[in-house]
């Protein structure tokens, strides 16, 4: 997956995680967090939708490289290219 | 290993945990011991009519959209929608003691100010304790238990405030006598009066066949009429699980929802440091009664009564078969729904004894059953409307009941006061959730369900 496709996946699982959030203006480089209401719990479904679908499992000690979108593709990109 | 992970009882607790774990692709195991699930919140049938155990009103309702609230919050977590439970508000509710009413529905705006206008004195005070039930951090697992008495106090001089606040809020959730754990409380306070009640039309039933349907989509298996005898241990972990038809099972990870001791007791080689916590005492009597008409056709339009009719509110285990001096009268037909109950209904709930009920024979328990509903009625027509003309049936409950159907030691509804709130054991693949993890309540055991396996089942990859 390039590196546009593997953002739009995202997108879509936290669209999926959270139905009633508007997405369409998630800036890349400021923690999801700070941008919709997100909650650990939630959180902790990307990770497990992460699994679900590809497979790619995420040690807690690097869920800090999730806390924004563009560190999100930066750190999947070497996991997901093969996808 | 016959599943990842194997879950003792299929409550609400049991469910939630069953359908995060199976959701996520884990080989999941519910089994139940009594042919209907539900436990705790359950329901039954006499003849035509359908009746619910436990709920009497979900708390922690708010209305869809808001985002930030434990209703929410699993709604999501279970991927569910706001509208699968289908809940309708509250109309109001009250807390009447000799002297004073406090009323309150969904709106805590109301509430508050309610307090303001029946203790004026108090005014200044209240918005203090309402500052620190507010900055306080509930849900931290591995915080100090506190007293929440002893923070009250520290804020309001008026005992009858402090038990006003505290009758509804033990009524429905608390597993310790006079007194309850800080954390505790705030979770109650906020999920009855700042957030409040709501009921499904169809009750318990509602949630329940969601979360059935939900679990088995996800591919969860359920076994029905399977209780488990005992938990084979070895090397600090369950080896495996064994069960009263002779079947042998094997999990990974094992969530057990029928409380600490009672799973403790299952354990063949007890450590008997386990056993530093110990079992609840707190239990109730429930009386069922079905009218031959609508409560509001009586001018009874309350949701939810909570009464005292003694100088203090003494919320303990009492020296006789049941305490009538307070209680909480609570009336299904009295939430927003949009098409009528069948039938008027009003049940009535007040602390009883488990050892004393647990005593007699079968027909002086049927005696003592019958007696006790007449005292009860004596008092609880001191605060609604006389209706015992339009009784048509009755049914009534009692601690023995609930022990026989939930397998709850007393039949502490609320389980152990000694919450393990991690739901850690000694056991390395064991854990607790539901009534003993901590939070209390439908939503709180859901809550419960959903984060023990977040924690114990889904984090460890």
């Amino acid at each position: 997956m390039t590196k546009e496709q593997i953002k739009d996946k995202i997108l879509e699982i936290i669209a999926q995680i959270m139905p009633d959030e508007d997405l369409s203006n998630l800036k890349g480089d400021i923690p999801i967090r700070e941008q919709v209401e997100l909650d650990s719990m939630d959180f902790l479904d990307i990770i497990m939708e992460l699994r679900k679908r590809y497979g790619i499992e995420v040690p807690e000690d690097d869920y800090v490289h999730l806390a924004t979108l563009d560190g999100s593709v930066v750190y999947l990109e070497p996991r997901m290219k093969n996808i | 290993m016959d599943y990842d992970v194997l879950i003792i009882g299929a409550g609400m607790s049991g469910l939630a945990a069953g359908i995060r774990s199976a959701y996520y692709g884990k080989k999941v195991c519910i089994v139940e011991k009594h042919h209907r699930v539900g436990g705790l919140n359950s329901f039954y049938n006499r003849g035509e009519r359908k009746f619910d155990v436990g709920l009497h009103a979900m708390t922690n309702y708010v209305p869809k959209g808001v985002k930030l609230a434990p209703l929410p919050k699993l709604l999501r977590q279970l991927k569910l929608k706001a509208e699968d439970f289908a809940l309708y508000p509250q109309r109001m509710s009250v807390i009447k003691f000799p002297d004073k009413t406090l009323r309150f529905n969904n709106d805590f705006g109301f509430f508050v100010q309610e307090v303001v206008d029946n203790f004026p004195r108090q005014a200044d005070n209240f918005q203090k304790l309402l500052k620190s039930i507010f900055e306080y951090d509930e849900l931290n697992l591995h915080a100090k238990p506190i007293s929440a008495r002893a923070v009250f106090s520290s804020f309001l001089s008026d005992p009858l405030l402090c038990d006003m606040i505290f009758c509804p809020l033990m009524f429905y959730g608390n597993a310790q006598e006079h007194d309850m754990e800080f954390g505790q409380f705030v979770i109650m306070f906020k999920s009855i009066f700042y957030e409040g009640f709501a009921r499904p039309q169809a009750g318990v039933r509602q949630v329940l066949d969601v979360l059935v349907k939900k679990y088995k989509s996800c591919g969860g298996e359920l076994k029905m009429r399977c209780a488990v005898t005992s938990l084979k241990c070895s090397n600090g972990r369950v080896e495996s699980i064994l069960l009263e038809n002779g079947g042998v099972l094997t999990a990974d990870t094992i969530l057990s929802s029928i409380g600490y001791v009672e799973t403790m007791k299952l354990l063949t080689d007890p450590d008997s440091s386990a056993f530093n916590c110990h079992a609840g005492q707190l239990s109730f009597v429930e009386f069922i009664l079905v009218l031959n008409k609508e409560p509001a056709e009586m001018g009874y339009n309350t949701t939810i009564t909570f009464y005292n009719n003694s100088g203090r509110f003494n919320y303990r285990k009492p020296d006789e078969l049941v305490d009538v001096s307070c209680g909480v009268i609570c009336c299904p037909n009295n939430f927003q729904f949009e098409n009528p109950l069948p039938e008027g209904i009003i049940r009535i709930t007040n602390l009883a004894n488990f050892d004393l009920w647990n005593r007699l024979g079968e027909e002086e328990y049927r005696a003592q059953k019958a007696a006790w509903l007449e005292t009860m009625l004596q008092e609880v027509v001191k605060f609604v409307p006389d209706f015992r003309d339009s009784i048509v049936f009755t049914d009534i409950f009692t601690p023995k009941t609930i022990h026989k159907f939930t397998g709850h030691i007393n039949g502490a509804v609320y389980g152990t006061p000694n919450k393990i709130k991690t739901g850690r054991t000694h056991l390395d693949n064991l854990f607790i959730c539901g009534t003993d993890q901590g939070f209390l309540g439908i939503v709180g055991a859901m809550l419960s369900g959903i984060s023990m396996a977040n924690f114990h089942v889904l984090q460890k990859g």
